[in-house]
């Protein structure tokens, strides 16, 4: 499991352009920096990895069943995913 | 539709000549003269021309002319259902406004079609009705004073998708000798270049989602400056294919179940697809001829966010707003209805919105915004075009076209959004905003007639 974590930190973080070691799982995307556009980019890079699909709509990012408020949410959403394809 | 009234141009009127205009001016009523310099004649002060609106036309999911579309804007019906084409199922997003039961050969001929993508189809169809109501013929010194400046964002969109199909589903090494001139943006415009016999300037403007604005901003100022005396003028889309969509869908900002703008249970926007095409004729030129003018186009502002490129800036739209009423020399108080950009997106809406309360201040809460694309879905590059329609019906029918699918108020959306039904109301200035991913904005003025 620490695999994907590791994973997802690499995706987000150079989507962010830091170094993975500066990003923490309590960190919200607006904390590391990540805008609206910066989450569909990483949502997809996401499901490139993981050859998942993610359920989100960037109109009403709150209401999808992916959980995004943080990045620890983002892993454990991920988690369940690939989870349920398996 | 009216019947041909008038056949061709008639003679060049002695009116055109400086020294009888400063003669009209010399007679304008006082009224006239108090309405911040413009006149009831065929010239404005500075010497500019004004423009006449003298033919409409449109094919898009609500009716495949104005009439059947105005009767479906006035009565709020939605237009937006099940995308059917091929591989649809592969589509996450399978909603539109899509036209219907479109078969080409049921109005051009083989030949034709083979040289016609869906998007060259709709815009000739729209110029046909447009045409016929004006009652023009492009002959002789007319042909040569006539142009066309069309908006489309993808142009040939079905064409490409059917040939990258070919090529790399279907591994074939060969296509069909007329894919080039088919699918590049400007086909429609030459070929309605080609239809009527224009001569005149005409180019294909692609600013995404504010492409027909622009166009039909160049139009306006290109016979407003006398460059042209007839410009036909609008826009066209047909990216309800499989690529079409699926590009969209990447954008995770596409409804999947409706287009809801300004309701706090907006999740969207939807693609819609057809075209609109306008008669944009040189006042003095259709009053001698006797035309029935539809409205006057009076003011046009573009500009550039500079700032992102998908998300919208409310500054650039406040500006751009305040720019076409300063260009029509119009008053804030003046505008009783906007047609919205409205998409239905979260950003759009409330960034909209934003930018009306501060270009109108107090008057914001007087007037009537709405946005039609809840009904015919989001045409992107034809999109201002099909909602000039609901603009004119405002001036002309005193009927404002409603925002359906309207459901719950949103705090950040807190305008007279004219929620679901139609509405009566008289309006004598109008206005039709275009907010452009890349950030480029487009709002024309509009006056009664």
């Amino acid at each position: 499991m620490s695999d994907y974590r590791d994973r997802i930190i690499q995706i987000i973080a150079d989507q962010a352009m830091l170094d993975p070691s500066e990003l923490k799982l309590d960190m919200s995307p607006q904390d590391i920096g990540i805008d609206s556009l910066g989450l569909v980019e990483s949502i997809f890079a996401i499901e490139e990895e993981f050859d998942i699909s993610v359920p989100f709509n960037a109109n009403e990012p709150e209401q999808s069943d992916f959980d995004i408020s943080s990045l620890g949410a983002i892993v454990a959403a991920v988690e369940k995913l690939v989870a349920e394809k398996a | 539709m009216n019947a041909k009234k008038t056949k061709g141009e008639k003679p060049a009127k002695s009116a055109r000549k400086p020294g009888k205009v400063k003669g009209k001016m010399k007679s304008a009523t006082k009224a006239a003269r108090t309405m911040l310099g413009r006149v009831i004649m065929g010239r404005h002060a500075n010497g500019m021309r004004r423009v006449a609106i003298t033919g409409m036309g449109t094919i898009n999911a609500l009716g495949r002319d104005v009439p059947s579309t105005l009767e479906a804007m006035r009565e709020g019906r939605c237009g937006i259902g099940p995308l059917d084409f091929r591989d649809v199922d592969r589509l996450m997003v399978r909603i539109g406004g899509q036209v219907r039961d479109w078969e080409p050969e049921t109005y051009f001929n083989r030949q034709q079609i083979v040289l016609y993508d869906k998007f060259t189809q709709f815009t000739l169809l729209a110029a046909r009705e447009a045409v016929e109501q004006s009652g023009l013929v492009f002959e002789g010194e007319l042909g040569l004073r006539s142009g066309v400046v069309l908006g489309t964002a993808a142009g040939g969109m079905n064409t490409w998708d059917e040939n990258y199909r070919t090529v790399y589903e279907e591994g074939k090494n060969r296509v069909h000798p007329f894919v080039v001139p088919r699918l590049m943006n400007n086909a429609a415009t030459s070929h309605v270049s080609l239809e009527y016999g224009l001569l005149g300037p005409s180019f294909t403007v692609a600013t995404a989602c504010a492409s027909s604005n622009h166009a039909m901003g160049m139009a306006f100022n290109m016979v407003r400056s006398g460059a042209a005396t007839v410009m036909l003028t609008g826009g066209s889309e047909a990216m309800l294919c499989f690529g079409g969509v699926k590009a969209w869908e990447g954008l995770r900002v596409m409804s999947k179940d409706a287009c809801r703008p300004f309701s706090a249970t907006r999740n969207g926007m939807v693609q819609g697809e057809g075209a609109g095409v306008f008669i944009f004729e040189d006042w003095e030129h259709a009053a001698a001829r006797g035309a029935d003018i539809l409205a006057e186009v009076v003011g046009f502002s573009m500009s550039a966010d500079a700032q992102d490129i998908v998300m919208p800036s409310a500054i650039g739209a406040q500006r751009t707003i305040t720019g076409a009423m300063q260009d029509a020399h119009m008053r804030p108080e003046e505008v009783g209805y906007i047609n919205a950009h409205g998409t239905g997106t979260a950003a759009n809406d409330k960034t909209e919105c934003a930018a009306v309360a501060h270009a109108f201040g107090h008057h914001a809460d007087q007037l009537m915004i709405s946005s039609t694309k809840s009904m015919h879905g989001h045409l992107i590059g034809g999109t201002g075009a099909v909602e000039l329609l609901a603009c004119i019906m405002a001036l002309r029918d005193g009927v404002i076209a409603p925002t359906i699918g309207y459901e719950e108020p949103d705090p950040e959306c807190a305008l007279d959004v004219v929620p679901n039904e139609a509405r009566e109301a008289r309006v004598g200035a109008v206005l039709s905003n275009a907010f452009a991913f890349g950030g480029l904005n487009a709002v024309l003025a509009l006056r009664k007639v």
